[in-house]
Protein backbone atom coordinates (compact mmCIF):
# COMPACT_ATOMS: atom_id res chain seq x y z
CA UNK A 1 0.00 0.00 0.00
CA UNK A 2 1.68 3.14 -1.20
CA UNK A 3 -1.17 5.47 -0.48
CA UNK A 4 -0.30 8.40 1.70
CA UNK A 5 2.16 11.09 0.74
CA UNK A 6 5.15 11.81 2.94
CA UNK A 7 4.14 13.66 6.10
CA UNK A 8 5.37 16.90 4.58
CA UNK A 9 3.45 16.59 1.30
CA UNK A 10 -0.04 17.92 0.57
CA UNK A 11 -3.07 15.95 1.78
CA UNK A 12 -5.76 14.79 -0.68
CA UNK A 13 -8.73 17.19 -0.90
CA UNK A 14 -11.12 14.23 -1.03
CA UNK A 15 -10.51 10.62 0.03
CA UNK A 16 -10.87 9.34 -3.56
CA UNK A 17 -7.86 11.40 -4.71
CA UNK A 18 -4.92 9.04 -4.23
CA UNK A 19 -1.34 10.21 -3.83
CA UNK A 20 1.05 7.27 -4.28
CA UNK A 21 4.55 7.68 -2.87
CA UNK A 22 5.87 6.97 -6.36
CA UNK A 23 4.13 7.90 -9.57
CA UNK A 24 1.37 10.39 -10.30
CA UNK A 25 -1.77 11.19 -8.30
CA UNK A 26 -5.01 9.76 -9.63
CA UNK A 27 -8.71 9.50 -8.83
CA UNK A 28 -9.94 6.17 -7.55
CA UNK A 29 -13.43 4.80 -8.08
CA UNK A 30 -15.15 1.85 -6.45
CA UNK A 31 -16.56 -0.45 -9.12
CA UNK A 32 -19.30 -2.99 -8.45
CA UNK A 33 -18.34 -6.45 -9.70
CA UNK A 34 -21.99 -7.39 -10.03
CA UNK A 35 -23.48 -4.47 -11.96
CA UNK A 36 -20.56 -2.29 -13.04
CA UNK A 37 -21.69 0.87 -11.22
CA UNK A 38 -18.83 3.21 -10.32
CA UNK A 39 -18.82 5.15 -7.04
CA UNK A 40 -16.46 7.72 -5.57
CA UNK A 41 -15.11 6.90 -2.13
CA UNK A 42 -15.15 3.66 -0.19
CA UNK A 43 -18.46 2.02 0.64
CA UNK A 44 -19.74 -1.37 1.77
CA UNK A 45 -22.81 -1.85 -0.43
CA UNK A 46 -23.73 -1.02 -3.99
CA UNK A 47 -26.73 1.33 -4.13
CA UNK A 48 -27.49 0.39 -7.72
CA UNK A 49 -27.92 -3.37 -7.31
CA UNK A 50 -27.78 -3.81 -3.52
CA UNK A 51 -24.69 -6.03 -3.83
CA UNK A 52 -22.76 -6.54 -0.59
CA UNK A 53 -19.01 -6.76 -0.65
CA UNK A 54 -19.08 -6.42 -4.43
CA UNK A 55 -17.15 -3.15 -4.62
CA UNK A 56 -13.49 -3.00 -5.42
CA UNK A 57 -11.13 -0.09 -5.99
CA UNK A 58 -10.56 0.85 -9.62
CA UNK A 59 -8.36 3.70 -10.80
CA UNK A 60 -10.33 6.19 -12.89
CA UNK A 61 -9.13 7.49 -16.22
CA UNK A 62 -7.59 10.94 -16.38
CA UNK A 63 -9.36 11.52 -19.69
CA UNK A 64 -13.00 12.22 -20.34
CA UNK A 65 -15.56 14.48 -21.96
CA UNK A 66 -17.42 17.49 -20.63
CA UNK A 67 -21.00 16.47 -19.88
CA UNK A 68 -22.46 19.77 -18.61
CA UNK A 69 -21.25 22.97 -16.95
CA UNK A 70 -22.36 26.19 -15.34
CA UNK A 71 -20.48 29.47 -14.99
CA UNK A 72 -20.62 30.47 -11.33
CA UNK A 73 -20.73 34.22 -10.73
CA UNK A 74 -22.00 34.24 -7.14
CA UNK A 75 -20.62 31.97 -4.47
CA UNK A 76 -19.70 32.07 -0.81
CA UNK A 77 -17.35 34.69 0.67
CA UNK A 78 -13.72 33.92 -0.16
CA UNK A 79 -14.53 31.91 -3.29
CA UNK A 80 -13.07 33.58 -6.36
CA UNK A 81 -15.61 34.09 -9.18
CA UNK A 82 -16.36 33.63 -11.99
CA UNK A 83 -15.35 30.04 -12.47
CA UNK A 84 -16.65 27.10 -14.46
CA UNK A 85 -18.27 24.25 -12.52
CA UNK A 86 -18.44 21.11 -14.61
CA UNK A 87 -19.50 17.48 -14.71
CA UNK A 88 -17.17 15.14 -16.60
CA UNK A 89 -17.78 11.60 -17.85
CA UNK A 90 -14.48 9.70 -17.60
CA UNK A 91 -13.36 7.16 -20.18
CA UNK A 92 -14.14 3.67 -18.95
CA UNK A 93 -16.73 4.83 -16.40
CA UNK A 94 -17.21 7.21 -13.52
CA UNK A 95 -18.61 10.75 -13.48
CA UNK A 96 -16.82 13.45 -11.50
CA UNK A 97 -17.58 17.07 -10.69
CA UNK A 98 -14.93 19.76 -10.63
CA UNK A 99 -13.71 23.13 -11.89
CA UNK A 100 -12.92 23.50 -15.56
CA UNK A 101 -9.78 25.61 -16.05
CA UNK A 102 -7.69 26.73 -19.00
CA UNK A 103 -10.72 28.08 -20.85
CA UNK A 104 -12.59 31.41 -20.83
CA UNK A 105 -15.64 31.45 -18.55
CA UNK A 106 -17.80 32.18 -21.57
CA UNK A 107 -20.63 29.98 -22.89
CA UNK A 108 -19.53 30.79 -26.45
CA UNK A 109 -16.16 29.13 -25.77
CA UNK A 110 -17.28 26.02 -23.88
CA UNK A 111 -18.69 23.09 -25.80
CA UNK A 112 -20.52 20.27 -24.07
CA UNK A 113 -18.96 17.02 -25.23
CA UNK A 114 -15.47 18.53 -25.59
CA UNK A 115 -12.51 16.34 -24.56
CA UNK A 116 -10.99 17.19 -21.16
CA UNK A 117 -8.35 15.75 -18.85
CA UNK A 118 -7.61 15.89 -15.13
CA UNK A 119 -4.73 17.94 -13.76
CA UNK A 120 -3.55 17.94 -10.15
CA UNK A 121 -2.40 21.08 -8.33
CA UNK A 122 -1.92 22.28 -4.77
CA UNK A 123 -5.14 24.04 -3.72
CA UNK A 124 -4.99 27.77 -3.03
CA UNK A 125 -6.44 27.18 0.49
CA UNK A 126 -4.98 25.66 3.65
CA UNK A 127 -6.77 24.26 6.68
CA UNK A 128 -6.66 25.78 10.16
CA UNK A 129 -3.46 23.87 10.93
CA UNK A 130 -1.73 25.19 7.82
CA UNK A 131 -1.82 21.89 5.92
CA UNK A 132 -1.69 22.03 2.14
CA UNK A 133 -4.09 20.03 -0.04
CA UNK A 134 -3.73 18.52 -3.46
CA UNK A 135 -6.82 19.03 -5.61
CA UNK A 136 -7.86 18.09 -9.14
CA UNK A 137 -9.12 20.25 -11.99
CA UNK A 138 -10.28 19.57 -15.52
CA UNK A 139 -8.79 21.29 -18.57
CA UNK A 140 -9.41 21.00 -22.31
CA UNK A 141 -7.30 18.42 -24.11
CA UNK A 142 -6.64 18.29 -27.82
CA UNK B 1 -61.88 2.51 -1.40
CA UNK B 2 -63.45 5.86 -0.57
CA UNK B 3 -61.87 9.17 -1.54
CA UNK B 4 -60.27 11.83 0.63
CA UNK B 5 -61.34 15.46 0.32
CA UNK B 6 -59.86 18.85 1.08
CA UNK B 7 -62.48 20.79 3.05
CA UNK B 8 -60.41 23.86 3.88
CA UNK B 9 -57.13 25.16 2.51
CA UNK B 10 -55.33 28.46 2.96
CA UNK B 11 -51.96 30.21 2.90
CA UNK B 12 -50.68 33.45 4.33
CA UNK B 13 -49.30 36.10 1.98
CA UNK B 14 -45.65 35.14 1.60
CA UNK B 15 -43.12 37.72 2.80
CA UNK B 16 -40.51 38.35 5.47
CA UNK B 17 -41.70 38.10 9.05
CA UNK B 18 -38.64 38.11 11.31
CA UNK B 19 -40.75 39.30 14.24
CA UNK B 20 -42.82 36.10 14.21
CA UNK B 21 -41.82 32.63 15.42
CA UNK B 22 -42.16 29.56 13.20
CA UNK B 23 -45.08 28.17 15.28
CA UNK B 24 -46.82 31.56 15.11
CA UNK B 25 -46.55 31.56 11.31
CA UNK B 26 -47.82 27.99 11.16
CA UNK B 27 -50.69 28.81 13.53
CA UNK B 28 -51.87 31.61 11.23
CA UNK B 29 -52.31 29.31 8.24
CA UNK B 30 -53.80 26.56 10.42
CA UNK B 31 -56.53 28.87 11.73
CA UNK B 32 -57.22 30.22 8.23
CA UNK B 33 -57.65 26.68 6.88
CA UNK B 34 -59.92 25.70 9.78
CA UNK B 35 -62.05 28.81 9.17
CA UNK B 36 -62.18 27.99 5.48
CA UNK B 37 -63.51 24.54 6.38
CA UNK B 38 -65.92 25.94 8.97
CA UNK B 39 -64.32 23.74 11.64
CA UNK B 40 -62.21 24.20 14.78
CA UNK B 41 -59.03 22.66 16.10
CA UNK B 42 -61.30 20.64 18.42
CA UNK B 43 -62.62 18.80 15.36
CA UNK B 44 -59.16 17.70 14.17
CA UNK B 45 -58.08 14.15 15.02
CA UNK B 46 -54.41 14.43 14.04
CA UNK B 47 -51.90 17.06 12.89
CA UNK B 48 -49.14 16.55 10.32
CA UNK B 49 -46.65 19.39 10.32
CA UNK B 50 -43.99 20.09 7.70
CA UNK B 51 -40.98 22.23 8.57
CA UNK B 52 -37.38 21.84 7.52
CA UNK B 53 -35.07 24.22 9.36
CA UNK B 54 -36.47 23.41 12.82
CA UNK B 55 -37.04 19.74 12.08
CA UNK B 56 -35.98 18.69 15.59
CA UNK B 57 -37.96 21.40 17.42
CA UNK B 58 -41.49 19.93 17.64
CA UNK B 59 -43.02 22.66 15.48
CA UNK B 60 -46.35 20.80 15.15
CA UNK B 61 -46.85 20.60 18.90
CA UNK B 62 -45.84 24.24 19.27
CA UNK B 63 -48.49 25.19 16.71
CA UNK B 64 -51.04 23.46 18.96
CA UNK B 65 -49.62 25.44 21.89
CA UNK B 66 -50.67 28.52 19.90
CA UNK B 67 -54.13 27.41 18.75
CA UNK B 68 -55.36 24.66 21.08
CA UNK B 69 -53.67 21.86 22.99
CA UNK B 70 -56.24 19.18 22.30
CA UNK B 71 -53.85 16.30 22.87
CA UNK B 72 -54.18 14.85 19.37
CA UNK B 73 -51.33 12.92 17.76
CA UNK B 74 -48.79 15.13 16.00
CA UNK B 75 -46.26 14.02 13.41
CA UNK B 76 -43.45 16.35 12.36
CA UNK B 77 -42.16 15.82 8.81
CA UNK B 78 -38.97 16.94 7.06
CA UNK B 79 -38.30 16.03 3.42
CA UNK B 80 -36.31 18.91 1.91
CA UNK B 81 -38.44 20.96 -0.49
CA UNK B 82 -41.05 18.18 -0.52
CA UNK B 83 -41.65 18.70 3.22
CA UNK B 84 -45.07 20.36 3.02
CA UNK B 85 -46.34 17.92 0.40
CA UNK B 86 -45.11 15.03 2.55
CA UNK B 87 -47.04 16.32 5.58
CA UNK B 88 -50.15 16.65 3.37
CA UNK B 89 -49.65 13.13 2.06
CA UNK B 90 -49.33 11.70 5.58
CA UNK B 91 -52.56 13.46 6.54
CA UNK B 92 -54.18 12.01 3.40
CA UNK B 93 -52.88 8.52 4.07
CA UNK B 94 -54.15 8.43 7.64
CA UNK B 95 -57.67 9.07 6.36
CA UNK B 96 -57.26 6.70 3.45
CA UNK B 97 -56.25 4.02 5.97
CA UNK B 98 -59.45 4.65 7.90
CA UNK B 99 -57.71 5.83 11.06
CA UNK B 100 -59.36 9.27 11.13
CA UNK B 101 -62.10 11.32 9.49
CA UNK B 102 -60.52 14.76 9.88
CA UNK B 103 -56.84 15.68 9.81
CA UNK B 104 -54.89 18.91 9.56
CA UNK B 105 -51.71 19.42 7.52
CA UNK B 106 -49.56 22.51 8.05
CA UNK B 107 -46.40 23.55 6.23
CA UNK B 108 -44.31 26.43 7.52
CA UNK B 109 -40.86 27.93 7.02
CA UNK B 110 -38.86 30.95 8.04
CA UNK B 111 -35.96 31.51 5.65
CA UNK B 112 -32.76 33.48 5.79
CA UNK B 113 -31.51 35.30 2.71
CA UNK B 114 -28.75 34.06 0.47
CA UNK B 115 -27.42 30.94 -1.19
CA UNK B 116 -28.36 27.43 -0.14
CA UNK B 117 -26.08 24.45 -0.63
CA UNK B 118 -22.36 24.27 -1.30
CA UNK B 119 -19.67 22.08 0.17
CA UNK B 120 -18.27 23.21 3.52
CA UNK B 121 -15.29 21.88 5.43
CA UNK B 122 -16.15 18.85 7.55
CA UNK B 123 -13.66 18.34 10.32
CA UNK B 124 -10.18 18.38 8.93
CA UNK B 125 -9.96 19.57 5.37
CA UNK B 126 -10.78 22.65 3.33
CA UNK B 127 -14.05 23.85 1.83
CA UNK B 128 -14.42 22.40 -1.66
CA UNK B 129 -16.85 25.00 -3.02
CA UNK B 130 -15.18 26.67 -6.00
CA UNK B 131 -12.41 24.05 -6.18
CA UNK B 132 -14.38 20.92 -7.02
CA UNK B 133 -17.10 22.77 -8.89
CA UNK B 134 -20.10 24.26 -7.14
CA UNK B 135 -22.79 22.71 -4.99
CA UNK B 136 -24.92 25.84 -4.66
CA UNK B 137 -28.55 25.30 -5.64
CA UNK B 138 -28.44 27.82 -8.52
CA UNK B 139 -25.49 25.88 -9.98
CA UNK B 140 -26.99 22.43 -9.42
CA UNK B 141 -30.12 23.49 -11.29
CA UNK B 142 -28.13 25.38 -13.91
CA UNK B 143 -26.26 22.17 -14.68
CA UNK B 144 -29.55 20.24 -14.79
CA UNK B 145 -30.81 22.81 -17.30
CA UNK B 146 -27.63 22.54 -19.36
CA UNK B 147 -28.30 18.82 -19.71
CA UNK B 148 -31.55 19.79 -21.47
CA UNK B 149 -29.65 22.37 -23.54
CA UNK B 150 -27.15 19.69 -24.51
CA UNK B 151 -29.88 17.31 -25.65
CA UNK B 152 -32.27 19.73 -27.31
CA UNK B 153 -30.47 23.03 -27.85
CA UNK B 154 -32.55 24.88 -25.26
CA UNK B 155 -31.32 28.49 -25.00
CA UNK B 156 -30.62 30.96 -22.21
CA UNK B 157 -33.47 33.04 -23.62
CA UNK B 158 -35.95 30.16 -23.38
CA UNK B 159 -35.00 29.51 -19.77
CA UNK B 160 -35.38 33.24 -19.05
CA UNK B 161 -38.87 33.27 -20.56
CA UNK B 162 -40.04 30.99 -17.72
CA UNK B 163 -39.25 33.79 -15.29
CA UNK B 164 -40.98 36.41 -17.43
CA UNK B 165 -44.11 34.25 -17.46
CA UNK B 166 -44.18 33.40 -13.75
CA UNK B 167 -43.51 36.98 -12.65
CA UNK B 168 -46.33 38.08 -14.95
CA UNK B 169 -48.67 35.53 -13.36
CA UNK B 170 -47.85 36.78 -9.87
CA UNK B 171 -49.09 40.28 -10.74
CA UNK B 172 -52.55 38.69 -10.42
CA UNK B 173 -51.82 36.95 -7.09
CA UNK B 174 -52.12 39.17 -4.02
CA UNK B 175 -50.52 36.44 -1.88
CA UNK B 176 -47.31 36.36 -3.91
CA UNK B 177 -44.15 37.93 -2.51
CA UNK B 178 -43.73 40.02 -5.68
CA UNK B 179 -46.28 41.51 -8.06
CA UNK B 180 -44.01 42.99 -10.69
CA UNK B 181 -43.57 42.46 -14.41
CA UNK B 182 -40.05 41.43 -15.42
CA UNK B 183 -39.58 41.80 -19.20
CA UNK B 184 -37.19 39.44 -20.97
CA UNK B 185 -34.30 41.94 -21.16
CA UNK B 186 -34.65 42.59 -17.44
CA UNK B 187 -34.48 38.88 -16.61
CA UNK B 188 -31.54 38.23 -18.95
CA UNK B 189 -29.62 41.30 -17.82
CA UNK B 190 -30.15 40.72 -14.10
CA UNK B 191 -27.09 39.71 -12.09
CA UNK B 192 -25.79 36.36 -13.34
CA UNK B 193 -25.72 33.90 -10.45
CA UNK B 194 -24.91 30.57 -12.14
CA UNK B 195 -25.18 30.60 -15.93
CA UNK B 196 -27.81 30.28 -17.27
CA UNK B 197 -29.68 31.29 -14.08
CA UNK B 198 -29.73 35.03 -13.37
CA UNK B 199 -30.96 36.43 -10.07
CA UNK B 200 -34.51 36.79 -11.45
CA UNK B 201 -34.42 33.11 -12.45
CA UNK B 202 -33.87 31.95 -8.85
CA UNK B 203 -36.75 31.37 -6.45
CA UNK B 204 -37.27 33.92 -3.71
CA UNK B 205 -36.38 33.01 -0.13
CA UNK B 206 -39.41 34.08 1.91
CA UNK B 207 -41.22 33.18 5.10
CA UNK B 208 -44.58 31.55 4.72
CA UNK B 209 -47.12 29.00 5.81
CA UNK B 210 -50.02 27.07 4.32
CA UNK B 211 -52.47 24.54 5.73
CA UNK B 212 -55.18 22.12 4.66
CA UNK B 213 -58.04 20.33 6.40
CA UNK B 214 -58.51 16.82 5.00
CA UNK B 215 -61.63 14.77 5.39
CA UNK B 216 -63.03 11.30 4.75
CA UNK B 217 -65.82 10.80 2.21
CA UNK B 218 -68.28 9.87 4.92
CA UNK B 219 -67.55 13.00 6.91
CA UNK B 220 -67.54 15.18 3.79
CA UNK B 221 -71.06 14.04 2.95
CA UNK B 222 -72.12 14.94 6.46
CA UNK B 223 -70.46 18.38 6.42
CA UNK B 224 -71.27 19.34 2.84
CA UNK B 225 -69.20 19.00 -0.30
CA UNK B 226 -69.94 22.34 -1.96
CA UNK B 227 -66.39 23.69 -1.86
CA UNK B 228 -64.67 20.36 -1.32
CA UNK B 229 -61.80 19.27 -3.56
CA UNK B 230 -61.20 15.58 -4.21
CA UNK B 231 -57.66 14.23 -3.81
CA UNK B 232 -57.48 11.92 -6.81
CA UNK B 233 -53.89 10.81 -6.30
CA UNK B 234 -50.91 11.19 -4.03
CA UNK B 235 -47.51 9.88 -5.09
CA UNK B 236 -44.12 10.10 -3.41
CA UNK B 237 -40.82 8.80 -4.74
CA UNK B 238 -37.18 8.85 -3.73
CA UNK B 239 -34.28 8.94 -6.15
CA UNK B 240 -33.49 5.63 -7.83
CA UNK B 241 -29.85 5.04 -8.80
CA UNK B 242 -28.96 6.79 -12.02
CA UNK B 243 -25.52 7.01 -13.57
CA UNK B 244 -24.49 10.56 -12.74
CA UNK B 245 -26.47 11.18 -9.58
CA UNK B 246 -23.43 10.99 -7.31
CA UNK B 247 -22.34 14.37 -8.61
CA UNK B 248 -25.46 15.63 -10.36
CA UNK B 249 -28.78 15.20 -8.55
CA UNK B 250 -31.28 13.68 -10.97
CA UNK B 251 -34.57 15.56 -10.60
CA UNK B 252 -36.00 13.97 -13.72
CA UNK B 253 -36.26 10.28 -12.92
CA UNK B 254 -38.01 10.61 -9.57
CA UNK B 255 -40.44 13.14 -11.08
CA UNK B 256 -41.23 10.84 -14.00
CA UNK B 257 -41.86 7.91 -11.67
CA UNK B 258 -44.07 9.97 -9.37
CA UNK B 259 -46.01 11.32 -12.36
CA UNK B 260 -46.60 7.84 -13.77
CA UNK B 261 -47.91 6.65 -10.38
CA UNK B 262 -50.07 9.70 -9.87
CA UNK B 263 -51.67 9.57 -13.31
CA UNK B 264 -52.37 5.88 -12.88
CA UNK B 265 -53.90 6.32 -9.44
CA UNK B 266 -56.03 9.24 -10.63
CA UNK B 267 -57.05 7.44 -13.81
CA UNK B 268 -56.18 10.50 -15.88
CA UNK B 269 -53.45 11.48 -18.31
CA UNK B 270 -51.51 14.71 -18.67
CA UNK B 271 -54.00 15.76 -21.37
CA UNK B 272 -56.80 15.83 -18.80
CA UNK B 273 -54.99 18.29 -16.52
CA UNK B 274 -56.23 21.89 -16.63
CA UNK B 275 -53.47 23.55 -14.59
CA UNK B 276 -50.19 22.64 -12.93
CA UNK B 277 -48.22 24.10 -10.04
CA UNK B 278 -44.73 22.63 -10.42
CA UNK B 279 -41.41 23.06 -8.68
CA UNK B 280 -39.82 26.05 -10.43
CA UNK B 281 -37.11 26.51 -7.80
CA UNK B 282 -35.06 27.84 -10.73
CA UNK B 283 -36.22 28.80 -14.21
CA UNK B 284 -34.16 25.96 -15.68
CA UNK B 285 -36.07 23.41 -13.58
CA UNK B 286 -39.49 24.37 -14.94
CA UNK B 287 -38.41 23.52 -18.50
CA UNK B 288 -37.34 20.01 -17.43
CA UNK B 289 -40.61 19.31 -15.68
CA UNK B 290 -42.79 20.10 -18.70
CA UNK B 291 -41.43 16.91 -20.20
CA UNK B 292 -41.10 15.02 -16.92
CA UNK B 293 -44.82 15.55 -16.23
CA UNK B 294 -45.81 14.80 -19.81
CA UNK B 295 -47.18 18.31 -20.42
CA UNK B 296 -45.42 18.28 -23.79
CA UNK B 297 -43.46 15.76 -25.83
CA UNK B 298 -39.76 14.97 -25.30
CA UNK B 299 -37.65 17.89 -26.46
CA UNK B 300 -40.68 20.15 -26.87
CA UNK B 301 -40.28 22.22 -23.70
CA UNK B 302 -38.44 25.04 -25.45
CA UNK B 303 -41.22 25.32 -27.97
CA UNK B 304 -43.82 25.15 -25.16
CA UNK B 305 -42.39 28.24 -23.47
CA UNK B 306 -41.81 30.08 -26.80
CA UNK B 307 -45.39 29.53 -27.92
CA UNK B 308 -47.04 30.29 -24.58
CA UNK B 309 -48.51 26.82 -23.99
CA UNK B 310 -47.83 27.14 -20.27
CA UNK B 311 -48.85 30.77 -19.79
CA UNK B 312 -52.26 31.69 -18.43
CA UNK B 313 -54.63 31.36 -21.38
CA UNK B 314 -52.37 28.73 -22.94
CA UNK B 315 -53.28 25.07 -23.40
CA UNK B 316 -51.75 23.96 -20.08
CA UNK B 317 -51.14 26.89 -17.70
CA UNK B 318 -48.22 26.29 -15.34
CA UNK B 319 -47.55 28.20 -12.13
CA UNK B 320 -50.34 30.75 -12.48
CA UNK B 321 -49.66 31.60 -8.81
CA UNK B 322 -46.31 33.08 -9.86
CA UNK B 323 -44.55 29.92 -8.81
CA UNK B 324 -41.59 29.68 -6.50
CA UNK B 325 -39.85 32.23 -8.71
CA UNK B 326 -42.20 35.06 -7.81
CA UNK B 327 -44.71 33.89 -5.19
CA UNK B 328 -41.72 32.73 -3.14
CA UNK B 329 -40.36 29.46 -1.79
CA UNK B 330 -40.63 28.91 1.98
CA UNK B 331 -39.39 25.32 1.78
CA UNK B 332 -41.72 23.56 4.24
CA UNK B 333 -44.79 25.56 3.17
CA UNK B 334 -44.35 25.30 -0.59
CA UNK B 335 -45.97 21.87 -1.05
CA UNK B 336 -49.20 22.92 0.64
CA UNK B 337 -49.20 26.40 -0.91
CA UNK B 338 -49.33 24.84 -4.36
CA UNK B 339 -52.21 22.62 -3.23
CA UNK B 340 -53.93 25.82 -2.07
CA UNK B 341 -53.40 27.38 -5.48
CA UNK B 342 -54.80 24.47 -7.48
CA UNK B 343 -57.73 24.03 -5.07
CA UNK B 344 -58.60 27.71 -5.39
CA UNK B 345 -58.89 27.33 -9.17
CA UNK B 346 -60.96 24.15 -8.88
CA UNK B 347 -63.30 26.05 -6.56
CA UNK B 348 -63.49 28.85 -9.13
CA UNK B 349 -62.25 31.38 -6.58
CA UNK B 350 -58.93 32.47 -8.12
CA UNK B 351 -60.08 35.91 -9.25
CA UNK B 352 -58.12 37.57 -12.05
CA UNK B 353 -55.84 34.59 -12.57
CA UNK B 354 -58.65 32.00 -12.62
CA UNK B 355 -58.08 29.23 -15.16
CA UNK B 356 -61.59 29.05 -16.67
CA UNK B 357 -63.48 25.81 -16.15
CA UNK B 358 -60.61 24.09 -14.29
CA UNK B 359 -61.66 20.58 -13.23
CA UNK B 360 -58.37 18.74 -12.69
CA UNK B 361 -55.09 20.15 -11.41
CA UNK B 362 -51.68 18.76 -10.52
CA UNK B 363 -49.13 19.84 -7.93
CA UNK B 364 -45.47 18.84 -7.95
CA UNK B 365 -42.55 19.47 -5.62
CA UNK B 366 -39.09 18.05 -5.48
CA UNK B 367 -36.63 18.11 -2.61
CA UNK B 368 -33.00 17.35 -3.34
CA UNK B 369 -31.68 14.33 -1.66
CA UNK B 370 -34.21 13.42 -3.17
CA UNK B 371 -37.98 13.33 -2.72
CA UNK B 372 -40.67 14.03 -5.30
CA UNK B 373 -44.34 14.44 -4.37
CA UNK B 374 -47.21 14.80 -6.81
CA UNK B 375 -50.89 15.30 -6.05
CA UNK B 376 -53.77 15.26 -8.51
CA UNK B 377 -56.83 17.21 -7.38
CA UNK B 378 -60.34 17.29 -8.83
CA UNK B 379 -63.28 19.64 -8.62
CA UNK B 380 -66.29 18.03 -6.89
CA UNK B 381 -69.35 20.21 -7.35
ZN1 LIG C 1 -23.90 -3.16 -8.09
Amino acid sequence: MAEQAAASGPLPIVPFLKIPSEGSPYLEGQRCRACGAVFLGERATCSKCGGRGTLEPAPLSGRGTLYVYSIVHRSFPGVEVPYVSCVVDLEGGGTVKGNLIGIDADPAKIAMGMPVETVFKVAPRKDAEGNEYLTYYFQPRS
Amino acid sequence: MSDVYILGVEMIKFGRFPEKTVPQLGAQAALMALDDAGLTIGDMEALYCGNLYQASAMVGQRILHEIGQTGIPVVNCANACATGATAFREAWMAIKAGAYDLTLAVGVEQMGKGLIGGGGARGKGIPTEGLLGSGTMPTVFAEAGMEHARKYGTTFEQFAKVSVKNHHHSTMNPKAMYQIETPLEMVMNAEMISYPNTKLMCSVNVDGSAAAVLCSEKKARELGMKRAVRVKASALTSDPFTDRDLVMPDVNTCTRRAAAKAYEMAGVSAKDVDLVELHDCFATAEILHYENLGLCGEGEAGRAIDEGWTAIGGKIPVNVSGGLLSKGHPLGATGIANIYEVSTHLRGEAGKRQVPGARIGLTHVIGLGSACAIHVLEKVA
